[in-house]
């Protein structure tokens, strides 16, 4: 299976049109994939929460968005997701690299790692977290769920899921 | 010219446009002039209606006018690149530049010292840069939507706040009858 085809598959699938990336390592090669899609307009963005803005805009536009990202992220967007995203009542799947998790090279990234999950649960935000590439086969319902709720959901692939993280 | 009078002024040519107004005073000076469907008030999330309004612009064909702050811009200064790169010609900005934070007591922004806002736009690379006195605004606004091009306008004008009531509309209110007036034909 080609993982980063499966995804954003299930992403054009569900009528997502609009998808913003910071790009991660282990996001590269799904973000070249929704870069050469056509039926998804990808616009890159310099900050997550910057992202989010270009997500809500495109949403009242018309169009279903998406924003791919790395779980750091989160420490950056707590108030847009609060203040604009949730307040609002806006739906907004996120699709984020969870570095810092089992198979990970760099010590920093698990700083962030340890409060991912607490970040999201204080946030009300529901979450999955895709660690085995089966996983992936829930994507389709978890968008859907996204676009029924209105609601901000977080999905976390780590980088068992991805296939492992550099050379280890 | 304060930022008020400038809402004043131009309320009608907003009047028929999709709005999307910057947080905080500009908000509810907007709301208090002249409230209409097609204006989308931020209620939090400072620096994000220049976003906000480019994912708009680029979703669909009517045009989309921001009304920011130079706090604002400076804020999301990463928002200028993300501009000037995915170029949608239905998109103004219309930085109210009073080189202050308004809504936070007037203190003073780097905009109202060295930085030049216009400057900066266009060396991240946006085309049509306008920079005007706070008394031309209308005629840079109006000219812009004629042009049919994608405009930054920085208005220099004085630092000030209008007294205004908070908005009290659930924010979910909002969102719902500006996405009606987005749809409506």
């Amino acid at each position: 299976m080609n993982i980063d085809k499966k995804i954003t598959d299930d992403l054009v699938a569900n009528d997502i049109s609009f998808v913003t990336t910071v790009p991660c390592k282990q996001l590269a090669g799904v973000i070249d994939e929704i870069d050469a899609r056509e039926d998804i307009f990808h616009v890159p963005s310099n900050k997550e929460d910057e992202g989010m803005g270009l997500c809500a805009g495109a949403w009242m536009g018309g169009k279903r968005p998406a924003i791919i990202m790395q779980n750091t992220a989160i420490g950056v967007t707590i108030n847009t997701l609060a203040t604009l995203i949730q307040y609002y009542r806006m739906p907004l799947p996120m699709l984020i690299s969870y570095r810092g998790e089992l198979r990970e090279p760099v010590a920093c990234q698990v700083e962030m790692a340890v409060h991912t999950k607490a970040l999201l649960a204080q946030m009300n935000i529901p979450t999955y977290h895709f660690h085995h590439q089966a996983d992936v086969e829930e994507l389709d319902a978890i968008l859907k769920y996204t676009f029924m709720c209105n609601k901000p959901v977080a999905i976390l692939t780590d980088a068992n899921f991805w296939g492992g993280y550099g050379d280890q | 010219m304060i930022r008020s009078e400038i809402l004043k002024e131009i309320a009608p040519i907003l009047r028929d446009q999709l709005v999307v107004c910057n947080i905080g005073i500009p908000s509810q000076e907007l709301h208090a002039i002249d409230d209409q469907p097609t204006n989308f008030y931020m209620l939090g999330t400072m620096g994000l209606a220049s976003s906000i309004g480019l994912g708009l612009a680029l979703s669909q064909p009517k045009p989309v006018i921001v009304i920011d702050g130079d706090g604002s811009i400076l804020t999301n200064l990463g928002t200028l690149p993300t501009i000037a790169n995915n170029v949608a010609d239905n998109y103004i900005l219309l930085i109210v530049d009073n080189g202050s934070y308004g809504s936070t007591g007037d203190q003073p922004t780097y905009a109202g010292k060295k930085t030049s806002l216009a400057a900066v736009a266009q060396a991240c690379g946006c085309e049509n840069v306008v920079e005007c006195q706070a008394e031309d605004t209308g005629a840079a606004l109006q000219a812009a939507l004629d042009s049919g091009q994608m405009t930054i306008i920085v208005s220099k004008c004085e630092s000030g706040n209008a007294k205004m009531p908070v908005i009290t509309m659930d924010p979910v209110v909002i969102r719902d009858r500006f996405m009606k007036a987005v749809q409506a034909s």
